[in-house]
């Protein structure tokens, strides 16, 4: 039995009930009173409470997620650190995570968006990189929704209010809108950041004796049990009422955080390093504690506060955005708080190391809370899924919105549908250019280019100047009809996005967003799709660097699509020979690269014509699809092709008008029908099939054939003219570029 | 020939600025707190947020300790580029002629527009010619140029309308087109295109360059005071 202080100002333990209301079970509670020795008081609940929800404790995942493969040549940094990390050469190291924001944006989504990215920056400014690019992946409901228009809209506004102003470019995402996201929208954002390897610095506090310094914004009643409350439970009929829930950012302050934590970082005065997130002050400073296996004091009545009155666990709670958490010598505090006051950012001493292993909070020199370090941030009980394959889907057809089979008509409407229209309408809203880095914007290239060092670039102008590329990527229609071979597509198109881009994967985060998963269906929907993300990441060689997970996003209409967000890093050896996804030059000759076999199952087309979701997608080869992204990469890397584009969400045609769109020049192709179906059927699986391992190219004849030793080619046509012009068996397709282009012009309605 | 950029607590492209000037010259950053110019022969006030854009774009930049000695440094003659923010702070501190308003569209906008050169004989565009097309990215939610009308007359008598947004591709509803305007004595120009955003083909266009070139090819030795 530990031998623990017994607070001496805290008044009687809140008790069981109490604890129920913070999402503690019974069960949980029992364990904690065990671990105590005694009922937790006040403070000590509320500490308990968060650090034992699942957003925190991931203890309905964390045994499916110790099978991902965490290592690789690259890997410098892996999971349990703020942000994964992957060598990314020149002595430089680039960390990355994707996080999740979606219950608070569901509630207010300005503030819940801007802060998701403020949140993922800090995350990774914490461990001592620079933020350089900014993602977002969006999951709404149907764009006919005036909810799901409202939350977009708000959305975007916060996503970009906060990454403009802070001077992070926002340079690539995804949306989609489907009826399951309809009441529990995702706002995922992953932000990548770079730093000198002998830059990047853990969290892990040590030195007993040394100051525990909050520095950034004080502390208000905002964001008060947010990651228990609002991340760990479905989304409810009170969810207004929950707004208080919701944190509120400031760009500003953040940007003086940020210059502010990298400058102490150069100076070399900081032992360890911590966000503010989740559950605020106490997961900090537990964490700190844990990683070193020490202990903490820490004295709430020393924290600045926003307004006054507030309670020890409230100040222990409270997720104020804009806060970190260092550790610094004692002999170099004061060096520590005057770069502070440069950069005119708060910092206070609230605390210290100890070497007592419990993380204790003080106020006005009386212990309100004694815990356990190890009870707070190893101990909470993880719980095995129960996991059942559901005998018939879980989700309703969508609502039928086609009733032509014509295909020229399916090519526009599909073009014009909310899924596959232009993002020019939401990207636009996003800086993509600051930090001088961007070498491949939205709409250029299936994955954004970044170089490394602009400053070398300028230096250098014929210098090979080495680049990263990035991808975000997910399908939760597809994966709600196979769980299993979904999210191996997902990491497989983020694969193939890197390749066309020409740049060869370091890492992947993810960010897995479920329903409830203490529901069997849903469990097997998390355990199928952990299993396929292993088996993907294994077959590509590509580790897990990190994550997250959130997990019940259901609403009163039940659980939403399964959607495990893929975030990849990948490098390439000179940004002048980055890809694009526009046909280039007239003249060119256009070919299908890749074992591409299109099926129209948990297609696009399907999902306009109201077809139920099927349960499984056709399998397919996994070892050929690897096989065809090499070839392109290596292809696109040695400058040999004009163009690469992946298809995928809308089939062989809708990937050739998109690269028709982006190259301004039109096409002349045909296809080979292959069902034997009567008339215009015929052509539909051709034209608008979708599966994985499938690249429209363009380049020289000789570019092209060259790629047959390695792969299937399929020579389509030619570039010219300024039609696409498709010719399928007894079915030809003739669409102007300008109408093509008025189609995928449809999102600008909803910003109107 | 030695530029320096101005840094602002929530300035963004001050970094982007320094690259693309030290493109033509030396650059140096200039701390928002100091008086100090350090002896450059011109001075870049540079995009971003500085001190959040709270109370309104540039309002509380104008007011910032070194931006004294900008001002004194455009009295006597010295070349002044506001960018973005920038342009905003040197309206606000009287420098330029004009505000900049929220966008007609009430969003931010990032999109890479064509500009025209309506006056080629200012220190800033010496090396372009009259008419020609810039290729340079916009990104901001203040960025509406607005004069009242005999202002804007006497402006465009004088010259000082140095870029327009070329037909069709006003991205936020600036009076005329007007992109970039100068002072009256021509050494203070202000534009909401970021041209540090356009100095190399690889990252989308080199049309920028041409407005650092200028002013390093103009500065030379420092003017002495006006008469």
């Amino acid at each position: 039995m530990p031998n623990l202080q017994a607070p001496t100002a805290a008044g009687s333990a809140p008790g069981l009930a109490r604890a129920l209301e913070l999402g503690l079970t019974e069960f949980e509670y029992g364990l904690i009173v065990e671990k105590l020795g005694r009922p937790p008081a006040q403070v000590e609940l509320a500490c308990f409470s968060l650090l034992w929800s699942e957003h925190c404790s991931y203890k309905h995942s964390k045994k499916l997620l110790r099978s991902l493969p965490s290592e690789g040549p690259a890997l410098v940094m892996g999971p349990g650190e703020n942000a994964g990390a992957v060598d990314v050469g020149d002595g430089l190291v680039c960390a990355f995570k994707v996080e999740s924001h979606n219950h608070p944006s569901a509630v207010e989504p300005f503030q819940g968006a801007a802060t998701g990215v403020g949140g993922i920056l800090r995350d990774v400014f914490a461990v001592g990189a620079r933020p350089i690019a900014v993602l977002d992946s969006l999951r709404f409901g149907e764009a006919t929704s005036p909810r799901s228009r409202y939350l977009l809209d708000r959305a975007v506004a916060g996503i970009g209010h906060y990454g403009n102003s802070i001077g992070v470019p926002t340079v690539g995402g995804e949306v989609y809108f489907e009826g399951p996201y309809e009441q529990n929208c995702l706002i995922n954002a992953m932000c990548l950041g770079l730093a000198p390897r002998e830059r990047l610095i853990r969290a892990a506090a040590a030195g007993v004796g040394n100051a525990l310094i909050l520095f950034g914004a004080s502390t208000g009643r905002d964001g008060i049990g947010g990651a228990s409350v609002l991340a760990s439970a479905e989304l409810g009929v009170d969810d207004a009422a929950k707004r208080p829930s919701v944190q509120i950012g400031d760009p500003f302050e953040e940007k003086k955080l940020l210059e502010c934590s990298l400058e102490l970082l150069d100076r070399e005065l900081l032992v360890a390093l911590q966000d503010l997130g989740a559950a605020g002050l106490t997961s900090s400073a537990a964490e700190m504690a844990s990683k070193g296996e020490v202990g903490v004091d820490v004295h709430v009545d020393r924290v600045p506060l926003r307004e006054p009155g507030l309670e020890p666990f409230e100040i222990m709670v409270s997720e104020s955005q804009e806060r970190m958490l260092c550790v610094a010598v004692p002999e170099r505090v004061a060096e520590v708080l005057a770069v502070c006051e440069r950069w005119e950012t708060r910092a206070t001493v609230i605390g210290e190391v100890t070497d007592s292993g419990h993380m204790r909070v003080l106020c006005d020199g009386e212990v309100v809370g004694d815990m356990p370090v190890p009870a707070l941030v190893d101990d909470c009980p993880l719980y095995d899924l129960d996991p059942q394959s559901p005998v018939a889907q879980l989700y309703p057809a969508p609502v039928r919105t086609l009733h032509t089979e014509e295909p020229r008509e399916v090519l526009l409407a599909l073009l014009s549908s909310s899924n596959l229209a232009s993002r020019r309408p939401l990207f636009e809203q996003y800086d993509c250019v600051v930090q001088s880095r961007t070498v491949r914007r939205p709409e250029q290239s299936d994955a954004a280019v970044l170089v490394l060092d602009p400053s070398a670039v300028a230096a250098a102008p014929d210098a090979p100047a080495p680049a990263l590329a990035i991808s975000i990527d997910a399908n939760g229609r597809r994966v709600a009809c196979d769980p299993y071979g979904g999210t191996v597509e997902a990491v497989l198109e983020c694969a193939a996005n890197l390749a066309c881009a020409g740049a060869e994967p370091l890492g992947l985060t993810n960010c897995l967003n479920f329903g409830n998963p203490e529901k069997p269906h849903i469990a097997w929907q998390l355990t199928e799709s952990i299993r396929g993300l292993g088996d993907a990441c294994r077959a590509l060689g590509v580790p897990v660097v990190g994550g997250n997970v959130s997990l019940y996003n259901e609403g009163g209409q039940g659980p939403i699509y399964p959607t495990p967000v893929v975030g990849m890093v990948g490098r390439l050896p000179d940004a002048r020979r980055a890809g694009g996804l526009g046909f280039a030059a007239d003249g060119d000759e256009i070919a299908l690269v890749g074992p591409f076999a299109p099926d129209l199952h948990g297609s696009e087309l399907a999902k306009l014509a109201g077809a139920e979701l099927p349960l499984g997608l056709p399998e397919f080869d996994l070892d050929a699809v690897r096989a065809a992204i090499a070839a392109v990469r290596d292809a696109v890397r040695a400058g040999s092709l004009a163009s690469a584009h992946d298809v995928a969400e809308g089939g062989l045609a809708v990937a050739l008008a998109e690269c028709a769109l982006a190259g301004g020049r039109g096409a002349t192709v045909s296809v080979d029908p292959e069902r034997p179906t009567p008339g215009h059927r015929k052509a539909l699986p051709a034209l608008f099939g979708e599966s994985p391992g499938g690249f429209v190219v363009s380049g020289s004849p000789a570019a092209l054939a060259a790629l047959t030793a390695r792969t299937r080619v399929v020579t389509l046509g030619r570039v010219g003219g300024d039609a696409l012009s498709i010719d399928a068996g007894e079915t030809r397709v003739t669409v102007e570029l300008a109408a093509l282009r008025q189609a995928t012009g449809a999102l600008a309605a909803l910003f109107a | 020939m030695k530029f320096g950029v101005v840094r602002f607590p929530g300035s963004c492209d001050e970094v982007d600025a320094q690259l693309a000037a030290a493109r033509v010259g030396e650059a140096v950053l200039l701390w928002h707190a100091d008086r100090d110019l350090q002896g450059v022969d011109a001075v870049i006030v540079p995009g971003g947020f500085s001190y959040g854009d709270y109370l309104r774009a540039g309002a509380i930049a104008r007011f910032a300790p070194v931006m004294d000695a900008v001002a004194e440094f455009a009295r006597d003659g010295g070349l002044v580029l506001g960018i973005c923010n920038g342009f905003q702070v040197c309206c606000e501190a009287g420098l330029l002629p004009g505000a900049l308003l929220p966008n007609t569209g009430l969003r931010f906008v990032c999109r890479q527009v064509q500009l025209e050169v309506v006056n080629a004989s200012t220190p800033f565009t010496a090396g372009c010619a009259e008419g020609e097309r810039l290729s340079i990215p916009v990104k901001h939610t203040t960025g509406r140029y607005y004069a009242p009308a005999p202002l804007l007359d006497a402006m465009s008598e004088r010259g000082q309308i140095v870029l327009r947004y070329a037909p069709g591709e006003n991205p936020n509803g600036s009076i005329q087109d007007v992109a970039g305007v100068c002072n009256e004595a021509g050494n203070v120009f202000g534009l909401m295109p970021h041209p540090e955003h356009a100095v190399d083909a690889l990252t989308g266009s080199a049309d920028g360059l041409a407005l650092f070139a200028s002013m390093a090819s103009a500065a030379g030795p420092r003017p002495l005071a006006r008469a």
